[in-house]
């Protein structure tokens, strides 16, 4: 079923009718016919499709890089889409000027990309420092460069806004009189208000069979049958707090992406050692898509969100022909099968708040630390009570075809005090508990020496002086 | 010095194969190919493609009126497969339909019945076995023989690195358009123009002339467009040319990864003899190559393999052995280095053990016999302008060994789980192609009325900034504005007989052709500015910033008045030449000659650290000292070498190709094939350029940039091992390549891979 359409690209206003479950990218190159945003990889690894989609928030605008190559098209219904053509007006701007100086790009497939990763990065950080403008560019990858030049353009960049400082002005105001945007940005806000689509109602299509949350795992795996079907496009359905706290419960709406979470007051205040790790999940435009919904009905054994929810305990609430409750420990019942039925939805997941001195760890190994899917990963949560475990829970992906709560492990630990000991006869009661297949991401016997190294490092991590190395090898 | 084309690139303004706006009426094509390594083919049924909805054509062997025939070096390769598959991914079939994503769902309605053979998988067994793609080559210098005795010791050993994929962020495609009197125009995404127009050719049986190839820029080369971009180029053609409309392909990331070949892995067999006092007295390798299915430019890879045994040392008594094996993957092809990369790793390798035994760090090995001016290469050649010492005491000045060395020590002392390691790396790398016949180029550069340059040449622009350097060549020779010049399309039509942009030799090759075509405008035109401006004989005649200079006074004419007026004057304002580089020669019977115009020189230091506990490590820093000879655009020099050693150390490290015992890539996308991101570059990443060098055998004594640096990745591997072994001193790794998160964390624990 075609959906009404209606958003501002660039500088113009787009209304047409679309396949909505279509991939965003294709409908820039092929529709729209902009050619600056191209297609690397279709799989949300290259980053040489991003855009920026803006959205208003209290009258603010909020930009967010996603891949779109990955993302239905349905999704920018009245919203800023923008593209590579919209970033600079007449002339280059100066994040491109410091790209060309510096000999930043060299074949310029990737690009396109990596300025709309930057200005994407500006757009959202009024105070801007190499490290995290660098960090923005998780999601990019460039063949060629070696990312030096890189590295320096976006220094460059970043030196000449701070010398442009001084006044008051807004933030947006300062980056067009910087030049780092054209003008019409300022104007966006306005043009949107205008539109008025109700960005919730106008865009889910709660009869649709086939649920897309950010869409980062279907439009993967499945884009060719996606483009044409009926979908429900459920990324927009919660537009008010996603993340809450209510009588020592912490909800979280299904539909909250992992960079909400990331930035939710909440998470920060109550499990901030989660935040931590968070960067190891996929890149920034993936989190700004993928939801933690998503990562738990995808049910890969690797999924690092999922990792996480086991070790806090969390509970589903599935919403169908009734509200039913589910622990996530329970689950899953075999590879990418869990007790879910035809036409449920998860609608929250709910995790306890966790006990004064209860500390948390998360562990990931994958081919390449940053933007890559673990081979192994592991999460624990841990109350200490003089010395001795009070409460624990225990995850580990990559061994099994299910994401994996160590129940045997857990049962042991309890009430253990903490020593190398204990750890060590933790670890092989783990091995005994996990059956990893060798696939792309390592063989199983590196799997398994690698959980066992990944559980010393969850104690190392929270007790450094614990681990006797040794006694590891 | 503005590296010209990325004011484009950073607008999202540069065309790419598939940005192209075709015309009305174009069709897609994809292709069914073989799901098995190996087998005969016994029917293949393409009914039910034909018939789905919205497909036009499937075009198999049958339909081929010339030859079904690509191979370049050695003819043993289709383009169709017709009787037997050789590896997974080898097409069989084109469907062509009026949109891609149809074409594609069609194609999968192809039955096909195979009866499967065991492939082979393995060089070794492929060797043993008898498959050899061609002669086995041997290079040898002195006697190895004699020499054993006299060393204090000899280490033998085995070392194996793997696969590479490009990873060029633009896949494979081409366009393919009829045009009048039978013929077609092809765009291609190819470091290759010519090899397209001819496989082409021969392919639809009809004369070169007839089909016209045009590239604009590549997404990225690296070698995987130097001979794999052709099939793709001339399956289009095919197709376009049976149903006279303009047929489309671009590979998908997950096909490109499946069906084109990488960088060749090798598995080699070392032996190598010390004197007391740590020369090096005699090296012996066996190279076994895995070609894949067809010859494509293995031999000339290998070849280059044999010329890069040594390295940047000289071993008087050297004997190098390569053996070219087919077995049943994706023919492997061309990839930044061409085989001296793998040649330089065994040496790096023997190096590495003998210092292990001798107790000795593997740089004072590596110092002590370094290359100098007279002494003799494996092949003959001696060394001329040998800058190989010179690099590393520049490096040395820069950095102290000792300090670095300590400061490690000092550290993985106090640290329980992070250990750090370092590694030097000389590099040696020769320039020209191997084979003589392809160091030659042309060029054409057309002078307008309005003053401004139209400039064609041979070479193919795919991020390495060959077009802006030859701008400047043609810049510094005119001495006018760069915004006056244009570098055009590379076109068979303007530009006959291309020799693919390869082997480093762009800018040399092309650019001095340029410089060759401008000199003789330029002398014409000031022969035309003496007579014009009536000036005496013995008149200095230059141009100066766009002004023409008599004797040192500005003379009433600018550029633009003088080009005006030699036009009305009839003069030809359009000047073509062609360039061979001198004096090469190579003996392809004994392995003897000059094969190299000249060689490139450089030191690196790389650092990194090894969390111990979980296999990770990250790359501290990498220091280096190349010489770039005299660099005519000093931003794109660093660039190529900056990306050039971030490849090198990715493929050390964290690339890695995996086949199942079936011959199927397991790693066949992004998310399993990992290429670095932004984070996996060191945190200090220094390239400093060898001052005072002078290299007399390329264009303003240039030298060639875009292979050689990315040798210095080597270092990485023995950098990491370094660290390793202080966290475990007994671990026994093998000296094999990538050294992968899983290889380090299993080395570390003693664990069998
Ligand atoms: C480049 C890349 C990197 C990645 N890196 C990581 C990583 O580091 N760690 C990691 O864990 N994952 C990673 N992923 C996987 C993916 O991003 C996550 O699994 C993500 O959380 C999926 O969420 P989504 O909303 O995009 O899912 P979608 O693709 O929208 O949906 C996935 C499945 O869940 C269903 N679904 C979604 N929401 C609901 C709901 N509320 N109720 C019922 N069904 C629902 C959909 O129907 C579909 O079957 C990566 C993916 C990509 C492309
Ligand atoms: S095309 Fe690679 S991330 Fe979208
Ligand atoms: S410039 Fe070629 S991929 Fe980045």
């Amino acid at each position: 079923m075609k959906m009404n359409l209606k958003f501002i690209c660039n500088k113009n206003l787009v209304v047409t009718e679309v396949q909505p479950g279509k991939s965003l990218l294709d409908f820039i190159r092929k529709d729209l016919r902009l050619t600056g945003s191209k297609e690397g990889c279709r799989e949300g690894d290259c980053g040489a499709c991003t855009v920026l989609i803006g959205e208003l928030e209290n009258d603010r605008m909020i930009y967010k890089t996603v891949n779109s190559c990955i993302m239905p098209v349905g999704d920018i219904n009245g919203k800023h889409l923008v593209t590579i053509e919209g970033l600079s007006d007449g002339k280059l701007n100066q994040i491109q000027n410091d790209f060309v100086e510096q000999g930043a790009s060299q074949c310029g497939f990737c690009t396109p990309g990596f300025i709309v990763s930057l200005c994407g990065y500006f757009l959202s950080n009024e105070k801007p420092i190499l490290k995290d403008a660098i960090d923005s560019l998780d999601g990019n990858v460039c063949r060629c460069t070696g990312y030096e030049s890189i590295r320096n353009a976006i220094n460059n960049s970043i030196v000449f806004l701070e010398s442009n400082e001084g006044d008051s002005k807004r933030h947006i105001e300062k980056l067009v009189s910087s030049n780092f945007i054209p003008e019409y940005f300022l104007e966006i806000p306005q043009r949107l208000n205008n539109l008025s689509i109700d960005i919730q109602k106008d865009s889910v299509n709660g009869d649709a069979k086939q649920i897309i949350g950010g869409g980062t795992d279907l439009l993967v795996q499945r884009w060719e049958e996606i483009e044409n079907a009926d979908v429900n496009l459920i990324f927009n359905l919660h537009q008010n707090e996603k993340i809450t706290v209510e009588d020592n419960i912490c909800k979280i709406k299904a539909t909250t992406t992992v960079s909400e979470f990331w930035e939710s007051e909440i998470i920060k205040k109550y499990l901030p050692e989660i935040t931590e790790s968070l960067y190891l999940f996929g890149s920034l435009p993936i989190r700004n898509r993928a939801t933690l919904g998503g990562n738990i009905i995808n049910a890969s054994p690797i999924a690092d969100m999922t990792s996480i929810l086991l070790a806090l305990d969390a509970k589903l609430i599935i919403e169908g022909n009734s509200r039913k409750q589910i622990k996530l420990n329970e689950f899953y019942t075999g590879y990418k099968t869990m007790k879910l039925e035809p036409g449920e939805i998860l609608d929250d997941i709910h995790i306890e708040l966790p006990d004064e001195g209860a500390r948390f760890n998360f562990e990931k190994i994958s081919r390449r630390t940053y933007l890559d899917i673990a081979s192994v990963n592991s999460s624990i949560y841990l109350v200490i009570d003089k010395d001795v475990i009070s409460e624990v829970h225990l995850s580990a992906g990559g061994v099994a075809p299910i994401p994996l709560y160590l129940f045997e492990t857990v049962n042991y630990l309890k009430g253990k005090e903490i020593a190398f000991e204990t750890i060590k006869s933790a670890a092989e009661i783990t091995l005994k508990e996990i059956k990893p297949i060798s696939d792309a991401r390592g063989s199983s016997a590196y799997k398994s020496l690698m959980l066992r190294n990944l559980l010393f490092a969850h104690f190392a991590k929270l007790f450094p002086n614990i681990i006797v190395v040794e006694e590891l090898i | 010095m503005k590296y010209y084309d990325t004011t484009q690139h950073v607008a999202g303004k540069s065309q790419f194969i598939d940005d192209i706006t075709v015309p009305e009426g174009t069709l897609y094509a994809a292709i069914f190919y073989s799901p098995i390594a190996k087998g005969k083919i016994i029917k293949l049924n393409i009914e039910e493609a034909k018939n789905y909805s919205g497909v036009k054509a499937v075009f198999t062997h049958q339909d081929i009126e010339g030859a079904n025939q690509i191979g370049g070096i050695v003819q043993d390769e289709e383009l169709l497969a017709s009787h037997e598959v050789d590896f997974v991914g080898q097409p069989i079939a084109i469907v062509v339909a009026n949109d891609y994503l149809t074409a594609k769902n069609a194609a999968k309605k192809n039955q096909i019945e195979i009866e499967e053979e065991t492939p082979i998988l393995d060089p070794r067994e492929a060797q043993r076995k008898g498959e050899l793609i061609v002669q086995p080559m041997i290079f040898e210098l002195g006697s190895t023989e004699t020499v054993w005795d006299e060393c204090n010791i000899i280490v033998e050993g085995i070392a194996e690195s793997g696969a590479q994929e490009h990873l060029y962020l633009e896949t494979q495609g081409a366009i393919a358009i009829p045009t009048e009197g039978g013929g077609l125009k092809i765009i291609s995404s190819t470091q290759s123009p010519t090899a397209v127009q001819r496989v082409t050719a021969n392919v639809l049986n009809m004369p070169m002339h007839k089909i016209e190839v045009d590239v604009m820029r590549l997404g990225g080369g690296f070698g995987g467009k130097e001979d794999q971009a052709t099939p793709y180029a001339a399956m289009v053609g095919l197709a376009a040319h049976k149903l006279g409309k303009p047929v489309k392909m671009v590979l998908p990331r997950q096909e490109d990864m499946r069906i084109t070949g990488k960088r060749h892995p090798y598995s080699s067999d070392f032996k190598i003899g010390l004197s007391k006092d740590l020369k090096i007295l005699a090296y012996e390798a066996s190279y076994y190559q895995n070609a894949g299915a067809a010859a494509d430019l293995s031999p000339a890879v290998l070849q280059r393999t044999m010329t890069h045994a040594t390295n940047s040392y000289f071993i008087p008594n050297v004997k190098a052995t390569g053996y070219s094996c087919r077995t049943n993957l994706p023919p492997f092809t061309a990839f930044r280095g061409f085989g001296g990369p793998q040649g330089m790793f065994v040496i790096e390798s023997a190096i590495h053990s003998a210092a292990k035994k001798l107790g000795v760090d593997p740089f004072e090995i590596q110092k002590k016999n370094l290359l100098r001016s007279g002494d003799e290469f494996p092949y003959s050649q001696i060394v001329e302008h040998g800058n190989a010492v010179k690099c590393w005491k520049h490096l040395e000045e820069k950095i102290n060994l000792n300090e670095i060395k300590n400061g490690i020590a000092e550290f993985n002392s106090k640290s329980k789980f992070i250990k750090k390691g370092f590694a030097l790396m000389p590099i040696c790398f020769g320039i020209s192609f191997t084979s003589k016949f392809m160091n030659q180029a042309g060029a054409l550069v057309n002078i307008y009325q309005d003053g401004s340059i139209g400039i064609s040449t041979a070479a193919i622009e795919m991020g390495q900034g060959v077009n802006t350097k030859i701008r400047n060549v043609a810049e510094k020779i005119f001495s006018i504005d760069i915004s006056k010049i244009k570098i055009e399309t590379t076109n068979t039509t303007r530009i006959p007989n291309t020799s693919p942009t390869a082997a480093s030799s762009g800018a040399d090759l092309n650019g001095k052709a340029t410089e060759l075509a401008c000199v003789k405008l330029f002398d014409r035109l000031i022969d035309f500015a003496k007579n014009e401006l009536r000036c005496r004989e013995d008149s200095k005649i230059e141009i100066v910033n766009e002004n023409i200079i008599v004797d040192g006074v500005q003379s009433e004419l600018n550029w633009n008045e003088l080009i005006q007026r030699a036009y009305f004057n009839r003069i030809n304002l359009s000047a073509q030449a062609h360039f061979a580089t001198p004096e090469i020669h190579f003996d392809t019977k004994k392995n003897k000659g000059k094969p190299f115009a000249y060689h490139s020189y450089g030191t690196g230091l790389i650092e990194v650290s090894v969390d111990c506990l979980r296999g990770t490590y990250e790359i501290d820093s990498v220091q280096v000292v190349h010489d770039f000879g005299k660099s005519i655009n000093k931003v794109i020099d660093k660039g190529q070498a900056e990306g050039a050693i971030i490849q090198g150390i990715a493929w050390m490290t964290i690339e890695e190709i995996l086949y199942d015992e079936k011959g199927k890539l397991m790693t066949d996308a992004l998310s399993t094939y990992k290429i670095p991101g932004i984070h996996f570059t060191p945190k200090e990443f220094d390239v400093k350029f060898l001052e005072n060098t002078e290299n007399p055998f390329a264009v303003f004594g240039s030298k060639a940039i875009g292979e050689p640096p990315l040798m210095y990745g080597i270092a990485a591997y023995f950098a990491i091992r370094n660290a390793m072994e202080s966290f475990n001193p007994n671990m026994n790794a093998e000296y094999k390549a990538p050294m992968t998160n899983e290889r380090v964390l299993m080395a570390l624990f003693n664990r069998n891979l």
